[in-house]
């Protein structure tokens, strides 16, 4: 197979330079796999061409999984014979995207028996990506997966595989356990994973504090960021060793980019109006020794962010402003439960829920799925004054 | 022996994450007190208990084979006891807990060639998506650009010497896999002509009325070619979204010459002082030009060397632009602004200036 080696001087320009090469890793790669040779020789053709070689194909995947594999053939089998099919494999990604080593060869080992030995690590929504293989390696590629403990992950309209940031494991910031809420909420939810019945995809990203680090508020269609409500804690005296610390100017660098103008320093006393605070951070992340979230944590729910397909890009609305989340997690799920319920019926093929919120309004998808509305939903009052009154009720 | 029929194991869900968590973890779980940026690409928190754990940050290209998989496993049992992680952003971390091992794993990642940095103030791993390497629907190779970038911001990514955080994104069609568009900087991939139909094709392999319905702007109808059903464009009415070829193969949209990059800027996700926010457009299009995209580099460099030069501690990108104003940034910049700059889809008009709040500028 080592012997299969195509000329690629467009690509093998990329080998130079500082930054990590994708070409040495497909090289790499075409040393012991076919697949990953001819991948390598058709990117060269569309280096050459200025177009893509790939179509998207029929539906493939494993028995009684409607998401999970991404179907994948060139158009110009004939010169690229060992990549006319090329499927992707997503796997579930353990949370946090954690790995012991032995977990990582035993992925590795379960892929270089029958695929090309490419990865993402990881793909835009969080799985481990496995890209490269050809029909008959998939249900092998399953059996094995699970057998390591090992599981796909969704694609298709279904519900996307849940991420989040480290969370508690690393970061004090940590307003509730993002992982312990991710794993919990993909156990839960593995038929809606795994078999597509939604009108459209449905990502969740858990986020544990407003630095959101996971982008949920952009990139998840339920977007769960972490916060607190009672006061920002302070330490005074590590207040004081920052003032004299010479690394933060505590007047210029924190209380001057307060965006809620609720910070008062006299050169000794750092005060917060936390009534007025948004809980944005920026205090936070500068004096992290001194000043830390409140103890009543929580997480801000919002929902509806996605990218311009179809109807334009769309960031999360607030839906809930505040909610404890707590294992077993009833609320968050009785919500979910509730909004997919009402756009699984009458959601449009391929309208995400963002979209369809924006169709119904805000107003009476609240009242379907019985929240109530609450004045921190939106940033003002309409002032547009054709209003819809109920004229049945 | 009888081989036994192993029953098929379905719906397990992803292994238990505490499974991979090293042991200072499993210990200081939700009792971490602070953290701090040791140097570049070192993080050192601390917990209650006083245990300190260094996560060392090193750059991977997101397309990795399965050899260097094994080699930071490898790296990880010789210095972090077999335990890594990785980012949101496609850089891995080895997750340290003797100090001592901090200096010997940097210097082998770098003879590796996984350089170590991305932390605080600088330009980390860009996120991005398939193109050509995978995808069918990319107007433009995601990892050749996203190489060809990085290794001109390469001093950005080992230092840490910008006003904030920036946060560079790619995706090579408007599907935005990566949902590039909360970026400081987004370079975006795009066709800039109507898809071409293959009649021959489509009557086999497309629904005509799914096809139909999937044109948000209506530029698709049915149409009897040869006696068989399939469906016209309307050119003048298409905006090249590549909505119907998703739903429809027999579409297709690349096209050589006009394909390419447009540059998207002052986009954050994160809440601080600013609320997060849309990148918005710079540079409607640059051309594809493999393997280095100079255009792109070049495009991208000076939005970074002029931010460098112009924004305030802690300001970001669009932080930035908002204080010193968009007709200022483009003069700035050195771009030229163009009637493409101004939206004329759904949120047509919702940016128009409606004041004469407006900074001028003494004649150049
Ligand atoms: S989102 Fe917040 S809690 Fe999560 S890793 Fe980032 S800073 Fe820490
Ligand atoms: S968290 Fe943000 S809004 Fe609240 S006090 Fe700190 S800087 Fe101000
Ligand atoms: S952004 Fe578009 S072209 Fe790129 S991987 Fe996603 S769907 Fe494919
Ligand atoms: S590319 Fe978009 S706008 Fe153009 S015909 Fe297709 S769906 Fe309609």
């Amino acid at each position: 197979m080592a012997d299969k080696k195509r000329s690629t001087p467009k690509l093998d320009e990329l080998e130079k330079g500082p930054w990590p090469s994708f070409v040495k890793e497909m090289k790499q790669a075409a040393e012991k796999s076919a697949t990953a040779a001819d991948a390598l020789g058709i990117l060269e053709r569309s280096y050459n061409d200025k177009i893509g070689h790939w179509k998207h194909g029929g539906i493939v995947g494993v028995k009684g999984y409607g998401g999970g594999v991404i179907g994948r053939y060139n158009d110009i089998p004939q010169d690229f014979p060992d990549v006319a099919e090329f499927h992707t494999v997503r796997v579930n990604q353990p949370a946090g995207w954690f790995y012991t080593s032995d977990a990582l060869r035993k992925l590795c080992d379960i892929w270089e028996r029958h695929g090309s030995g490419l990865t993402n690590m990881h793909g835009s929504t969080g799985d481990i990506v496995f890209l490269g293989t050809k029909t008959p390696e998939l249900e092998p590629i399953f059996s094995e997966l699970t057998e390591a403990g090992f599981d796909l992950g969704g694609s298709g309209s279904d519900m996307r595989t849940p991420s989040c940031c480290c969370g508690m494991a690393r970061c004090e910031w940590a307003c509730y356990d993002t992982m312990g809420l991710t794993y919990d909420l993909t156990m839960h939810y593995q038929d809606e994973l795994h078999r597509p019945a939604f009108p459209y995809k449905f990502k969740i990203k858990a986020a544990g504090c407003p630095n959101d680090c996971v982008a949920s508020v952009a990139r998840a269609d339920l977007s769960i960021i972490g916060t607190w409500r009672d006061n920002i804690q302070m330490n005074k005296d590590a207040v004081a060793a920052c003032a004299t610390g010479g690394k933060v100017d505590i007047g210029k660098d924190v209380v001057a980019k307060c965006p809620s103008k609720c910070m008062d320093w006299d050169g000794k006393n750092l005060s917060i109006d936390n009534g007025n605070c948004v809980r944005c951070m920026h205090c936070i992340n500068v004096m992290p020794k001194a000043l830390a979230p409140g103890k009543d944590r929580g997480a801000t729910i919002l929902v509806g962010s996605k990218a311009p397909i179809i109807e334009g890009a769309l960031l999360s609305a607030v839906m809930v402003p505040f909610l404890k989340l707590e294992a077993p997690y009833s609320d968050l799920k009785e919500l979910i439960g509730a909004m997919w319920e009402l756009w699984g019926e009458h959601g449009k093929n391929r309208e995400r829920i963002g979209e369809f919120i924006q169709r119904v309004g805000l107003g009476n998808f609240l009242e379907q799925i019985g929240l109530e509305p609450v004045p921190e939903m939106v940033t003002q009052p309409r002032t547009n004054p054709y209003i819809f009154y109920d004229v049945k009720k | 022996m009888a081989t036994e029929t192993v029953k098929r194991k379905t719906d397990i869900g992803p292994p238990h994450y505490e499974k991979f968590l090293p042991p200072i973890i499993k210990k200081n779980y939700g009792k971490w007190k602070h953290h701090e940026i040791v140097k570049p690409g070192v993080l050192m928190h601390v917990a209650e208990s006083g245990d300190k754990l260094f996560s060392v940050r090193a750059a991977t290209p997101r397309l990795a084979s399965t050899k260097t998989l094994r080699l930071f496993a490898d790296l990880a049992d010789k210095f972090s006891g077999g335990h890594l992680r990785y980012t949101s952003r496609n850089n891995v971390e080895f997750l340290v807990t003797d100090e001592k091992q901090i200096e010997p794993l940097i210097a082998r990642l770098k003879t590796e060639g996984y350089p170590v940095g991305g932390t605080g103030p600088s330009i980390t791993n860009i996120v991005h998506t398939q193109g050509w390497v995978h995808c069918h629907s990319a107007a433009s190779d995601a990892s050749g650009v996203v190489k060809s970038v990085m290794d001109e911001l390469f001093p950005h990514f080992e230092k840490m010497d910008l006003p904030a955080k920036l946060r560079i994104a790619f995706a090579c069609c408007l599907n935005m896999c990566g949902a590039v568009h909360c970026s400081d900087i987004s370079i975006l991939g795009l066709h800039r002509r109507p898809p071409k139909v293959n009649h021959a094709a489509l009557p086999k392999m497309c629904e005509i009325p799914t096809t139909v319905a999937s044109c948000p702007t209506g530029a698709i109808r049915p149409k009897t070619v040869d006696g068989k059903q399939t469906v016209e464009i309307i050119e003048e009415q298409c905006m090249y979204c590549a909505n119907c070829f998703t739903v429809c193969p027999a579409i297709t949209l690349a096209d050589a010459e006009n394909d390419g990059c447009s540059i998207w800027v002052g986009g954050k996700v994160s809440n601080a002082r600013h609320e997060p926010m849309f990148s918005k457009l710079a540079i409607p299009f640059l051309p594809n030009n493999p393997p280095r995209w100079p255009e792109v580099v070049a495009a991208v460099k000076n939005i970074v060397e002029v931010y460098a030069k112009n924004a305030r501690k802690y300001e970001r990108m669009g932080e930035w632009i908002e204080r010193i104003g968009w007709p200022r940034f483009f003069r700035l910049a050195d771009i030229p602004f163009t009637k493409f700059h101004i939206d004329d889809f759904k949120h047509a008009g919702e940016y128009y200036r409606r004041s004469a709040h407006i900074k001028h500028m003494p004649e150049a």
